[in-house]
């Protein structure tokens, strides 16, 4: 095995550190849920990384034999990335009514508000 | 990956999104080189598509600009985000290579998927017999998440029955190139929704892709014509009304199949040919997928169209 076959994991790794920091170092909420998206996102290309075979092809049966790719990470993903938008605006949902309540989205601003009160 | 520095690094929301929709767009290009065609289809509407505009909606409510990180906090954050990378990192040096057909991934279950279904479920899309028969219950369970999802944004942001803010009435129709192409491609996108929808047996598709393609026409419909006009077309409660009916044709199904003496979702049994009562079982699951998602994605546009700032 070498250790150049592991590039995917790398990407994702790569990918899913970048909405990390988003996350942590945004005040933003908006910008939150953005980075929370991009690391949604490489956990999806992890799962779907892990299904692809080489030489394989999409999961659709053929007459002539062939090998295929795993469907069932597909499955998964899938269904996860309806769900995923669901929450992502569920999210902003919660994001705007804080807007409505404080004026503002940025995470210092609101806790300033919170402790002069 | 260099798209997603950019939506990192950048303080102006609105370019940050929209950058936001070219990584996802990149992301099912990427999706289908690895041989997951339906994926990609469902990313490419939801992440182009739906999640942009909700996204960009959300904006409008809000500010369109972010207060620059700290110089503090951005080193602390980078730390962090390195430290826990090198540690992910590590922890992948014990995985199987890419593409590799002895991962233990491949060796368990889908095997006997890959091989048995057509003989028990009878239709050539694999990904479409386990989301809808193998593993009914867990898209059954998928479906009222998202029911849910749509159920509490309705709940935060409540149905206002004046339309004031960003879509107002008439929405762009005075742009004439938007009118002509919308109305153009309206029709084209509407069918090919219902082509995904019932073609989703045999190539890429279903009721989760088609829900989002049909859900996105509509949203096209009230961005270029106004709020008004797409809720004459379909009126709010028809729409939720549709999304409740969508979870309950599920439900019902797997009713029907338990006093028809089978198990819960074991479509076998609605008809006496057993991969015959398959093909409609799919079938109707799938639209009642459909129907959930198509309607809970334009109940959440419609939500945020016609929210209404308290002054």
């Amino acid at each position: 095995m070498e250790i150049f076959g592991l590039y995917n994991y790398w990407v994702v790794v790569v990918l899913m550190m970048i909405g990390l920091y988003v996350v942590v170092a945004s005040g933003n909420l908006i910008k939150k849920i953005v980075g929370l998206n991009i690391f949604q996102t490489s956990v999806f290309i992890l799962y779907i990384s892990i299904g692809k075979l080489k030489g394989g092809t999409a999961p659709i049966l053929m007459e002539d034999p062939a090998s295929y790719s795993n469907p069932l990470p597909h499955v998964l993903i899938l269904t996860a990335i309806v769900v995923g938008v669901a929450t992502t605006a569920l999210g902003l949902a919660l994001a705007v009514r804080i807007y409505g309540a404080y004026g503002t989205i940025e995470e210092d601003e609101i806790e300033e508000q919170e402790s002069t009160t | 990956m260099a798209t997603a520095i950019a939506v990192a690094r950048l303080d102006q929301l609105f370019a940050a999104v929209m950058l936001f929709g070219i990584y996802s767009l990149l992301s099912a290009a990427l999706f289908v080189v690895m041989d997951a065609v339906d994926v990609a289809f469902t990313e490419a509407a939801v992440g182009a598509g739906i999640a942009t505009i909700l996204m960009l909606s959300a904006l409008a409510l809000t500010s369109r600009t972010q207060r620059p990180v700290p110089r503090r906090r951005h080193w602390m954050a980078t730390g962090v985000v390195v430290v826990t990378g090198l540690g992910v990192i590590y922890g992948t040096l014990d995985m199987p290579s890419y593409g590799d057909p002895n991962a233990p991934a491949h060796l368990h279950v889908v095997p006997h998927y890959l091989q048995q279904s057509m003989a028990e479920i009878g239709i050539p899309n694999v990904v479409t017999s386990v989301l809808a028969s193998y593993r009914g219950y867990d898209t059954l369970g998928e479906t009222v998440v998202i029911f849910t999802a749509a159920v509490g944004v309705i709940g935060r942001l409540g149905v206002v029955p004046g339309i004031t803010a960003y879509v107002k009435s008439g929405g762009m129709q005075h742009h004439l190139i938007l009118r002509i192409t919308a109305k153009l491609m309206l029709p084209l996108i509407l069918l090919f929704a219902l082509y995904v929808q019932f073609h989703g047996d045999y190539g890429p598709g279903g009721g989760f892709q088609a829900g989002v393609i049909f859900a996105s026409a509509f949203i096209l419909y009230g961005l270029v014509f106004g709020l008004e006009d797409a809720t004459a077309v379909a009126p709010s409660i028809v729409v939720r009304v549709v999304a409740a009916c969508g979870v309950l044709l599920y439900a019902l199904v797997g009713v029907l199949s338990l006093f028809l003496g089978g198990n819960y979702l074991d479509y076998g049994v609605l008809v006496e040919d057993p991969t015959q009562g398959q093909h409609i079982g799919i079938l109707l699951v799938e639209f009642g997928v459909g129907m959930t998602v198509a309607a809970s994605m334009i109940s959440l546009f419609y939500a945020y169209a016609s929210y209404k700032p308290e002054e």
